[in-house]
């Protein structure tokens, strides 16, 4: 199991490696810096799209119930309306709290031995971490905007203004840097230390985790230790964001460290369980209304049967038939 | 493909928002700003040097200031030794803005275009009158 670790641990490392020696070669820099985000986006975008066309391309023959509420039935017996939808309106609400909140996460339980008898209760650790983690995320890649595009647009400027709020040292300090720093600390903990998450990580779990902490963790180096010119930096991802790309002389090494992990993040992101950013989208059992019982739902592979009239038999043996004797239909 | 309309509804969103910078920048590329030297006082120096080096002062200026406030008004120390050897008075008003005199052609150049809003001005004032 620990090769596991070892594995994951060690691609990341080889990557920046890889980009710590490409990021100091003038010659090469244009490669990481401009190359590789361009084929790693095209890799996430098209690889994004064709993996969803081809989930859709399965069929759903039936609605699959497993809901955690009580269906539509008799009027005196309560209906959960969001957890067990049957209506459109019903499943809206349903993907919105599992998209925006975790919903199922905050299911989340736990069976323990305690003094003696078995105790199921609700754990919330893996919901909280998650959910601190993605919008941290979500916010993050929002003020990257500031980066890419000029003018920046206002809602970039007031996420990085109450982003940085309080203020502490210069340049400040982010919320969400410490949010998902805290996170993914926790969530590499969960996978490391529990030992039945441990028996069930492989390496396609930890790889994520240690890429993004990897990310994160250049990131604020850039930011607060080894500062790259920021003018620089925008011109470079400018220059990408309007197809007229521009190598600035001058940026830091480490800045190409980030830049070959967020784009081996895109480029891997398709290929990985992180198409769950899709797949949730995708789920049947939560973007179905459970209509199975109100609605008449006909197997969408049964192809019609095929028949083999009387007809068509006797057409088939009719010489055998007529020297044994059988009487025919038509002669 | 099944359910084809909605699927291709999402995935029009999915790339309507990855592809926003591209389709807000339509493939025009601002123009890199180039701070202004151009001053009475630089002019008048007979090196053109600042504190530091300039790829420091780029790259670092603003934990620099942060130590120099930390230093003048914490701990009542308002001289710095810079890497030359040379001593030099603490101050933004009396040290820098002295020869960077021109805030909207110097500071507010980059800092606009990187959209960073630096809470000097919050205290100091810019004594060649641009905004407060």
């Amino acid at each position: 199991m620990i090769t596991r670790i070892i594995v994951a641990f060690g691609a990341v490392v080889a990557i920046v490696v890889a980009a710590l020696i490409g990021g100091s070669v003038p010659g090469l820099q244009p490669i990481f810096g401009v190359v590789l985000p361009y084929v790693a986006f095209a890799v996430f975008l098209v690889g994004f799209a064709l993996k969803v066309v081809n989930w859709a391309k399965s069929p759903v023959p039936f609605r699959i119930p497993t809901t955690a509420g009580q269906e539509f039935s008799l009027p005196w017996i309560k209906w959960s309306k969001i957890e067990n939808p049957s209506t459109t309106g019903g499943v809206i609400m349903r993907m919105f709290f599992e998209v925006c909140c975790f919903r199922s996460l905050f299911r989340n339980m736990r069976t323990d031995l305690r003094s003696g008898w078995l105790i199921h209760h609700p754990t919330k650790w893996l919901w909280l971490l998650a959910l601190g983690f993605h919008y941290s995320f979500l916010i993050i890649a929002l003020r990257h905007l500031r980066l890419f595009v000029q003018p920046v647009p206002g809602f970039v400027e007031t996420l990085d203004a109450v982003d940085g709020m309080f203020q502490i040292g210069i340049p400040p300090i982010y919320l969400t840097d410490i949010i998902i720093l805290l996170a993914l600390t926790g969530l590499l903990i969960r996978r490391l230390f529990l030992p039945k998450m441990r028996f069930m990580s492989l390496v396609a779990d930890y790889f994520p985790l240690f890429l993004i902490l990897g990310i994160v963790i250049t990131g604020l180096l850039m930011r607060f230790v080894y500062r790259v010119d920021i003018t620089a930096v925008k011109a470079l991802a400018n220059g990408i964001a309007s197809f007229h790309p521009v190598m600035p002389k001058g940026i830091g090494t480490i800045f190409f460290v980030h830049i070959a992990l967020v784009s081996t993040l895109l480029a891997y992101f398709p290929f990985s369980k992180l198409m769950h950013m899709g797949g949730v989208f995708m789920s049947p059992t939560r973007n179905l209304a459970n209509t199975n019982r109100m609605e008449y739902h006909e197997n969408p592979w049964r192809k019609p049967p095929k028949f083999h009239s009387y007809e068509e038999y006797e057409d088939m043996y009719r010489d055998y038939m007529k020297e044994a004797g059988l009487p025919l239909e038509r002669e | 493909m099944y359910d084809s309309g909605k699927v291709i509804v999402g995935l029009l969103i999915f790339a309507g928002i990855f592809l926003f910078p591209f389709i807000y920048q339509h493939g025009a590329p601002a123009k890199k700003p180039k701070p202004s030297l151009d001053t009475p006082a630089i002019k008048a120096l007979p090196v053109k040097k600042c504190v530091e080096d300039t790829k420091f002062m780029i790259t670092t200026h603003m934990q620099f200031l942060n130590h120099w406030r930390d230093q003048a008004l914490r701990e009542g120390n308002r001289w710095y030794v810079n890497k030359a050897g040379k001593k030099v008075w603490i101050s933004l008003q009396n040290t820098c803005l002295k020869c960077h005199s021109n805030k909207k052609d110097f500071c507010d150049k980059c800092h606009n275009y990187a959209a960073v809003q630096p809470y000097c001005w919050d205290c100091h004032y810019d004594p060649n009158g641009s905004k407060l």
